[in-house]
């Protein structure tokens, strides 16, 4: 009976022995695949506009994280919204879930430098759904930094310029009628 | 021998550029005035400085020149030519100031790149350009595909003899009415209206894609502008790429056609003359080589399998198309990607879409389909003449507006034009490929250049070297006068040095 006990126990322990090693093993071929297949679907570091336009091939359907300012409108289509992000070299448009906009208060203009955000979501090089456009899908959105109204100065050398030329010009058509008479 | 021009033909010269610059500077009033309404107190500024020198630079000219006599057809040319240039100057000033070029330099072959209606942009950081900014580069497309010229004629000019020889000096040989005056206020009426319709269209697709009121109908006038006059620029640095809309795309097209076709035909059209549109050997051009251009451009964008179906292929390949054959410009693609993506056949299909152009005495630029009717004509023409007996009198005919004998000396001019055409589109590609570019990217740029388009497959941009800055300024310039003004300058400039 305690023989009986005895291997059943040794049997449970080797049981799972092997089922630790599975599941070691499972993880292995799971961190391998990882490491080696997620490269070709995602790409964890911020990739400029220039980079994405120039190999639309190498990225097309890949998850991209993408960053820069928003600008112009951000057009709402359904439930759906578009944005326009301009990383310094190009703008590229981002099809976005328009309750993940809430966010932008302002967007890129002559009076306002718009919200600076990281996007993450999945490039198209020729998306299907919007003509044949190259976009981005956005999963998330994060606001790196809050935009800004712009505060206009007038240059003083512009303004004494332009008094300068008042002068002459006034000068000029005092003359045209000194003539005249 | 060739005589030294007078000094009486240099104040002629002067007293009627004084006058174009005159009128042109006031058209800065509306920058300005469109400045302080949207309180943009900088801009205003730049155009104030601007306007101040434009009417000092042509008060001095009247006033030194000043003559009681008309211009000569040598003189009317030579005032064409150098008020593209002086437009070219002075409307680069407000750019400038702005601070979004680099240089005076890239405010100048933005300046030209409006007038000529190319739509290649230097501008840095458009997305942050003014309205006021913003607009005049949109006005000066709207301006020069008029024709500077027919401006001051229409509005600041009340009539002399020397008009049609400025009026042709501009690259439209056609009279709709009676006289020039009067062309230049029919061209005027049409614009306006299909302006004002042109805006409403856009101005609500805006507002149903989700923009603001403002910006969609500030959007809207300025697009129109661009569209209509086959110009190629818009308010943001995407283009129409920033819309992401069908809508919009379909609008814009439906303009640039508009603005491609002769207002010639337009006047004809409005008058119930429908059957004309049909009948008109340069829509029948027009039709056949965007049939024949597409083909070229869908084969290769086939092959290459870039689209995923036929209605993509489509929506992507005919826009660009129609916009490089009407001589506008406007891209849903970015200009990497005619490189990229699209690779050579496509792009053969748009340089010849390009080359060719739109109607002659409308906006556009290039060969024009008048000429290529002419001369597909000329060619049956020879044919017949080989084909038929020696003794067999061959005629041709050819119907715009109404039905003409084509004769030796129409086709010898179309042949000549055309042949300065494909000089200009060689030239400036070498010129490109001396820069390090390939043949065909220079070519596709010089095209784009020349037939004032606008496309750009990368080449133009603010890091471009100055030489080949300088050449598309000079290309979009000749170009868009279509060289016989540029050409008298020219001879002008060679009688003063070695004239007796």
């Amino acid at each position: 009976m305690r023989y009986k006990s005895q291997v059943t126990s040794h049997k449970s322990q080797v049981q799972f022995k092997s089922k630790k090693l599975k599941i070691f093993c499972f993880y292995i071929v799971l961190f391998t695949f990882a490491f080696l297949l997620l490269p070709y679907f995602c790409y964890a570091q911020t990739i400029s506009s220039s980079e994405l336009i120039n190999n639309t091939r190498q990225y097309d359907g890949k998850i991209v994280v993408y960053e820069g300012e928003v600008i112009g409108d951000v057009m709402a289509r359904g439930r759906q919204a578009w944005l326009n992000v301009h990383d310094g070299n190009n703008a590229i448009g981002i099809w976005i879930d328009k309750d993940l906009t809430a966010d932008i208060l302002y967007t890129g203009s002559y009076k306002s430098r718009g919200d600076w955000v990281e996007i993450s979501g999945i490039f198209q090089r020729a998306c299907a759904q919007h003509g044949g456009d190259l976009d981005i899908h956005a999963q998330t959105i994060r606001k790196i930094s809050p935009g800004r109204i712009v505060q206009e100065k007038l240059n003083p050398g512009k303004l004494r310029l332009a008094l300068i030329l008042l002068g002459i010009l006034c000068l000029i058509l005092i003359l045209t009628l000194l003539r005249r008479k | 021998m060739i005589l030294r021009p007078h000094l009486e033909d240099i104040k002629n010269i002067g007293y009627y550029l004084g006058k174009v610059i005159i009128g042109l500077s006031l058209a800065m009033f509306l920058p300005v005035i469109l400045g302080l309404a949207l309180k943009e107190k900088g801009p205003s500024l730049d155009f104030l400085i601007s306007l101040q020198i434009s009417v000092i630079f042509g008060l001095l000219l009247t006033k030194l020149c000043f003559t009681e006599k008309d211009l000569n057809w040598m003189q009317g040319m030579i005032v064409v030519s150098l008020a593209w240039l002086a437009a070219m100057f002075l409307g680069a000033i407000p750019l400038y100031l702005s601070g979004h070029w680099k240089s005076y330099l890239d405010a100048c072959f933005d300046a030209m790149s409006g007038f000529s209606t190319t739509g290649l942009v230097l501008a840095q950081d458009l997305d942050h350009l003014s309205f006021a900014h913003n607009f005049w580069r949109h006005l000066i497309m709207f301006m020069g595909g008029q024709g500077i010229v027919i401006i001051a004629l229409s509005f600041f000019v009340k009539g002399f003899s020397g008009a049609f020889t400025m009026y042709v000096g501009e690259a439209r040989d056609e009279k709709i009415m009676p006289n020039v005056i009067s062309t230049a206020r029919f061209i005027w009426l049409v614009s306006i209206v299909y302006l004002i319709l042109g805006t409403l269209a856009l101005g609500a697709v805006g507002i149903l894609n989700g923009m603001r009121p403002l910006n969609a109908f500030f959007h809207g006038i300025c697009v129109f502008m661009a569209a209509f006059d086959t110009g190629g620029f818009t308010p943001q640095s995407q283009n129409i790429l920033y819309y992401h809309s069908l809508a919009y795309e379909a609008v814009t097209a439906v303009i640039m056609i508009l603005g491609a076709i002769n207002f010639k035909l337009h006047y004809h059209i409005w008058m119930g003359n429908r059957r004309e549109i049909i009948r008109n050997i340069e829509t029948a051009a027009l039709f056949i080589t965007i049939m024949i251009t597409f083909f070229i451009t869908a084969v290769g964008l086939q092959q290459l399998g870039i689209y995923p179906g036929a209605m993509l292929l489509f929506r992507k390949g005919f826009y660009q198309l129609i916009s490089g054959h009407t001589g506008t410009g406007y891209q849903t693609l970015y200009p990497a990607q005619f490189v990229t993506d699209w690779g050579n056949l496509p792009m053969v299909g748009v340089i010849l879409a390009m080359a060719l152009g739109g109607a002659v005495c409308s906006t556009t630029g290039a060969i024009k389909m008048l000429r290529v009717g002419i001369i597909f004509k000329a060619l049956i023409q020879d044919i017949k003449r080989i084909i038929l007996p020696e003794r067999a009198m061959v005629v041709q005919k050819f119907h715009h507006i109404k039905t003409l004998f084509l004769e030796d000396k129409v086709a010898r001019s179309a042949l000549l034009i055309t042949l300065a055409y494909l000089v200009l589109y060689g030239l400036g590609a070498i010129v490109g490929m001396l820069f390090g570019n390939s043949f065909l990217y220079s070519l596709f740029e010089s095209t784009s250049a020349a037939a004032n388009v606008g496309l750009s497959c990368g080449i133009t941009n603010a890091a471009m070297p100055a030489a080949l800055k300088v050449t598309y300024i000079i290309q979009m310039w000749a170009g868009r006068l279509e060289f016989m003004s540029v050409f008298t300058l020219l001879g002008f400039l060679v009688a003063a040095i070695k004239g007796k």
